[in-house]
């Protein structure tokens, strides 16, 4: 593991002094960023351990959401009350990420901080403009399975492996931001980045940037929802493709809607003019078919993940199934009613 | 302990000249013992316990997190002690395979899993142990599934997990789980 200084501040004003610079890491959990460090793919100067911040809270907000503290656990997260009655997809997709020991560590801000799982960005060995940018993509021509089939670009073709990003996504939670230039609020929508000629950059976040918060609107989804993750085992792996959703029916109609994709492009899949498709509409095969290929429109793979394109298309069409009646996918039994 | 036995790398060969090298104070409740430690940053807790202590039940299988080997207790809660720098553990309270049970004084769980033939080369056992310690205390499996769908975070390379989870059963129904 490479060598780099260690600090660890109490309060959030010394944090962001720590945190000022270019080569500074913040530390939460360590479950990614400590891997990192040991394969030389993170190489900080300096590494700022932001655990003992008084962040760790999850609140309810003034306007009837639910505020995560960015250092509150995913354990703690997905087995928070609030969270679990409130809003299940969340606490469902939480639970199918990772591990019981990987959630007691993991928290909420180095979750949807995480970095891609490419192959080649965790092999210096290779080429990688993630890692170093210009130096190319090996994942381009190369071994494909895990990569994006959506919104890729000439430069990179990763996807970010986040489970939670995915509900956060279909929730459209709101991003609470600190930094050297104030505090701000980014959309869900906006906070990861499509790869284009900057795949270096995951995320919006501005060097020295410290997520505070992650905060859940009031519209919760708590009947009609489900979290839909297929991969390569049962437990223990990511995404090959998952769908989040988020329902609300009203009579025989879906008055509002919300899928996202993980597993198949840089930043979890949504696409507002597809779920235009569904509102107002009776549940049913057809419509839920037009909602999937406009979601999927243009996906193409890379040769070794071409299989994903008619993976998500079902996947896609069981998760609305599930979500419409009620019945979200077990994170215990993996079988797909 | 000398200062050479917690100079702790995965390969020096990296180590880069120019970078700065310091060590921080530490303290630290091992199994019911204090110890007041000076760490360089980058010592993981499982090198800490294995090199720097010499507390070799706690294993190292991947170092990536992604095999269950090291789990230990950090302030009663299972993680994976790879993926931990020590030096953000100051205070807390660190419960290995040494600190659940000694031979003579058994852990419920390492009685049962004897019993139950729940290893056979018992290079994952250390960690499936103080996982299904950790599983207990959470309280959120009660069923045979709920306990493998939990206790996936531990591999089992010679595939004892039937009797793993037989074991685990038996603990939490001694404890009046069921
Ligand atoms: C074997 C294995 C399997 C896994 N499987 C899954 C899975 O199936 N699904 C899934 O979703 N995840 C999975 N994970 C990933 C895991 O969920 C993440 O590693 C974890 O959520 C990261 O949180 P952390 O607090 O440990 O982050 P850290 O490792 O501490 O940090 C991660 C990154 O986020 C940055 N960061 C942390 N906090 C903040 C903040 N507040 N503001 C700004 N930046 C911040 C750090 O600088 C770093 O770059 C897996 C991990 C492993 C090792
Ligand atoms: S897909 Fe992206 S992360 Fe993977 S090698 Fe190419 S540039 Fe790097
Ligand atoms: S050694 Fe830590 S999980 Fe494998
Ligand atoms: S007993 Fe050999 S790996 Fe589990």
């Amino acid at each position: 593991m490479i060598r780099f200084d260690y600090a660890r501040p109490t309060d959030l004003a010394e944090a962001l002094r720590e945190g000022a610079g270019e080569e500074v890491a913040y530390l939460a959990g360590g479950t990614n960023l400590v891997d990192l460090l040991k394969e030389n793919v993170a190489r900080p100067t300096r590494v700022v351990d932001i655990a003992r911040l008084p962040l760790t809270g999850i609140e309810d907000t003034a306007q009837g959401g639910l505020r995560l503290g960015a250092l509150a656990t995913n354990t703690e997260t997905a087995y928070d009350q609030r969270v679990q009655a409130r809003y299940p997809l969340l606490s469902s997709a939480l639970l199918a990420g990772a591990t019981a020991q990987l959630r007691n560590a993991a928290t909420n801000g180095g979750n949807i901080n995480q970095r891609t799982r490419c192959y080649y960005f965790y092999d210096v060995a290779t080429p990688c403009n993630k890692r170093e940018p210009g130096q190319g993509c090996a994942a381009i021509g190369g071994v494909s399975r895990i990569h994006a089939i959506l919104g890729t670009s000439h430069q990179c073709i990763a996807t970010h492996p986040s489970d939670m990003a995915v509900a956060l996504a279909a929730l459209k939670a709101e991003v609470r931001v600190t930094g050297p230039g104030g505090d701000r609020v980014i959309a869900f929508a906006d906070y990861h980045r499509l790869p284009g000629d900057e795949p270096w950059r995951d995320t919006t976040l501005e060097p020295g940037e410290l997520v505070t918060a992650i905060d859940l609107p009031p519209e919760s989804f708590p009947t009609n929802f489900t979290y839909l993750k297929l991969r390569e085992r049962l437990s223990y792996a990511f995404a090959l493709v998952s769908v989040a959703v988020a329902m609300r029916l009203e009579g025989e109609r879906i008055a509002e809607v919300r899928i996202a994709l993980g597993g198949v492009a840089h930043k979890p899949w949504r696409r507002p003019e597809a779920e235009d498709l569904l509102r107002g509409q009776e549940p049913g095969r057809e419509a839920f078919g037009a909602a999937a290929d406009a979601l999927l429109e243009g996906a193409r793979g890379q040769g070794g993940n071409d299989f994903k394109v008619p993976m998500a298309r079902k996947a896609i069409l069981r998760a609305l199934e599930q979500a419409t009646a009620g019945t979200p996918q077990s994170q215990t039994d993996k079988r797909i009613a | 302990m000398s200062q050479a036995a917690l100079s702790l790398s995965n390969d020096p060969g990296l180590a880069l000249a120019s970078r700065p090298i310091g060590t921080v104070p530490v303290r630290l409740t091992i199994n019911g013992e204090a110890q007041a430690l000076d760490l360089e940053p980058w010592v993981t807790l499982l090198d800490l316990l294995r090199e720097g202590l010499h507390l070799t039940g706690t294993k190292k299988g991947c170092d990536h997190g992604q095999c269950g080997s090291c789990t230990v207790l950090i302030d009663g809660t299972r993680m994976n002690a790879c993926l931990k720098l020590a030096v953000t553990l100051d205070g807390c309270e660190i419960t290995t395979i040494e600190g659940l049970g000694q031979p003579g004084n058994l852990h419920p769980l390492q009685a049962a899993f004897i019993e139950h033939d729940a290893f056979q080369c018992g290079y994952c056992t250390p960690g499936q142990i103080c996982s299904a310690e950790g599983l207990i205390r959470e309280g959120h499996a009660h069923t045979r599934e709920e306990i493998r769908e939990q206790m996936s975070g531990n591999l089992c390379r010679c595939g004892a997990y039937t009797n793993i989870a037989d074991a685990i059963l038996e603990v939490m129904g001694q404890e009046g789980w069921e």
